[in-house]
């Protein structure tokens, strides 16, 4: 990380984090689980329920002053989102409930019209289920098959494989850009362009990368980018579907309702341009305008200042808990998120995690909704800490103790 | 919910490193497997009913210390025990760890799975301090597979 970089003001921040200074039976909380849920700051809790105590109605209908101004926030917000990840316009930018709804809609509707019987469709080996199983429902529909990207032992993806594992069949690459179990980070630019030398559309899943580093879909070139709300600091119920225009334009829509219509008459319904067609329905107003303000936030703060402070703590967190003997890191790739999983010998991540509870810190245990993940380290699941902006060094002194009282007890 | 530690007692700690009765029974009458898809816990039972009577049982399989020492003690209270009392146990039981016995209502059967009462405390785990019973129930209806989904 460059030095040259403000450090965040850390004890101001975590004043917007009200959870952070709770106290949970008896001890104080210490949240270590952003790869789960990300905490919302009070500026974009207080933006969602200012809307809701004022401004409150529906958007894209009637000629109220009421609604007019809900149309202006919510389209408002869809212009930070694009600007945030450098899409080309904002008829790129699909809202979606999530990153999982995303992932279904282009599988449903650019899946459908591309994959037929024998074709291909690739995916990492250390994609989150989000990215598996609507692939396996659309294979399965058109009888086409799955194949997978491995990876080394460290977790980072064999990109040699590509060239053997692109065929002339294969109609999709699926890739994940931040593993939410190794905290690998792909080289999802280098992916997309021996894809598309082979003329592979490629989809990205976004979500554990949003929080942590800038994404500039020009630049990587993605045909797909996907994310949610929740994981950037925004609320859950919305997410996002970025598409390169001449996709969404040539894609059937999805849910079929009010608001994607142009005209509906009981002979012929016609139906309005991407990313309207899309949306089928009252959209979460509340939610878009809360990530909108989620991305004001962190840009205010800065991504770099975000970025630099959190691989401290991966990097701190990763010598102190490497220490801990019998324990083992999973993914160990050169390039990583702020996310560390990690396996004691003789000590279930189940147990691990109650007893970590127990000292208020808060970290997920289990497959993590990556099975294939646990299967190819050979584990049925894993502790995982991940740690934001407003985690502190003493936090993760804390884990390291609680780690080591869970060993002690085991012995 | 309490301090997890409580729970984690050396009982449990120990039949989780060294659990008894483990292993399977080629020549059972009765099998059943269990799973906890939350969890990825999984267990094989093997049994031998004759006469109405637990003569053997034995279990296998990998998961977390509760489920593990829930297994371990589970197969050496019942074995030797009447079918309908394994059966009655494991109705205690699992009112027991679901906190939904009612108020003043013994559990005389359980003797030291009393040990287990401090799971209602922590909701997350009560599935896997089940798998075990759940699975020696579908064992003993002839059932193949138990699941806590």
């Amino acid at each position: 990380m460059s030095t040259a970089v403000q450090p965040l003001d850390v004890t101001a921040i975590r004043k917007d984090f009200p959870l952070v200074s709770r106290v949970l039976n008896g001890k104080p909380v210490i949240y270590l689980d952003s790869a789960v849920s990300g905490q919302m700051p009070l500026p974009v809790i207080e933006r969602m329920s200012k809307y809701e105590r004022d401004e409150h109605t529906n958007v894209h209908r009637g000629v109220s002053t009421l609604s007019q101004q809900a149309t202006d926030y919510f389209e408002a917000a869809r212009e930070k989102v694009r600007r945030f990840i450098g899409a080309a316009s904002i008829r790129e930018i699909v809202w979606t409930r999530g990153t999982t709804e995303a992932i279904n809609l282009v599988a449903q509707t650019f899946g459908r019209m591309m994959v037929k019987e024998g074709d291909e469709i690739l995916l990492s080996g250390m994609e989150h289920h989000a990215n598996i199983v609507p692939w396996q429902m659309l294979a399965e529909e058109k009888g086409a098959t799955i194949k997978v990207i491995p990876m080394t032992d460290d977790g980072e993806l064999i990109l040699e494989s590509l060239d053997e594992l692109i065929t002339d069949r294969t109609k999709l690459l699926g890739v994940v850009h931040v593993s939410n179990v190794l905290g690998t980070v792909n080289p999802v630019k280098e992916i997309i362009a021996r894809a598309h030398a082979r003329g592979v559309p490629v989809l990205v899943d976004g979500a554990q990368a949003v929080p942590h580093l800038q994404v500039d879909v020009k630049d990587l070139d993605a045909d797909f980018y996907v994310f949610s709300g929740h994981k950037l600091s925004g609320p859950t119920g919305i997410g996002v579907l970025y598409g390169k225009l001449a996709h969404l334009e040539a894609m059937p829509p999805w849910q079929g309702g009010g608001s994607m219509i142009r005209s509906v008459t009981w002979e012929k319904t016609t139906y309005v341009a991407a990313p309207g067609k899309f949306e089928a329905g009252t959209p979460p107003i509340a939610a878009a305008i809360g990530l909108g303000k989620a991305i004001d936030y962190l840009t205010a703060l800065g991504l770099d200042r975000i970025a630099a402070h959190e691989h401290d703590l991966l990097v701190y967190a990763t010598e102190r808990l490497t220490r801990i003997p019998g324990l083992r890191i999973l993914g160990t790739a050169k390039q990583k998120a702020s996310v560390i999983s990690f396996v004691v010998e003789g000590i279930h991540p189940h147990d691990m995690g109650s007893l970590l509870d127990g000292e208020g810190v808060v970290v997920r245990a289990g497959h993590h909704c990556a099975q294939p993940v646990m299967a190819r380290f050979n584990v049925p699941a894993t502790t995982r800490a991940s740690f934001a902006y407003f985690n502190t060094r003493e936090e993760v002194d804390v884990l390291v103790s609680a780690v080591e009282k869970a060993i002690e007890l085991f012995k | 919910m309490s301090d997890p530690r409580e729970l984690y007692q050396q009982v449990i700690l120990e039949h989780n490193k060294k659990p008894r009765n483990f292993g399977k029974l080629e020549a059972c009458t009765h099998h059943a497997e269990g799973h906890n898809p939350l969890c990825g816990d999984q267990l094989e039972l093997t049994l031998v009913v004759e006469d109405g009577l637990v003569q053997d049982i034995r279990f296998q399989g990998s998961g977390c210390a509760i489920d593990m020492a829930s297994a371990s003690l589970m197969t050496g209270a019942v074995k030797g025990k009447p079918v309908a009392e394994a059966e009655a146990m494991a109705e205690q039981f699992r009112g027991m760890v679901r906190g939904d016995l009612e108020p003043g209502s013994e559990t005389p059967l359980l003797g030291k799975l009393t040990l287990f009462s401090g799971v209602k405390n922590l909701p997350s785990r009560v599935k896997c301090a089940v798998l075990p019973w759940a699975t020696l129930h579908a064992a003993l209806k002839g059932e193949a597979e138990a699941s806590t989904e």
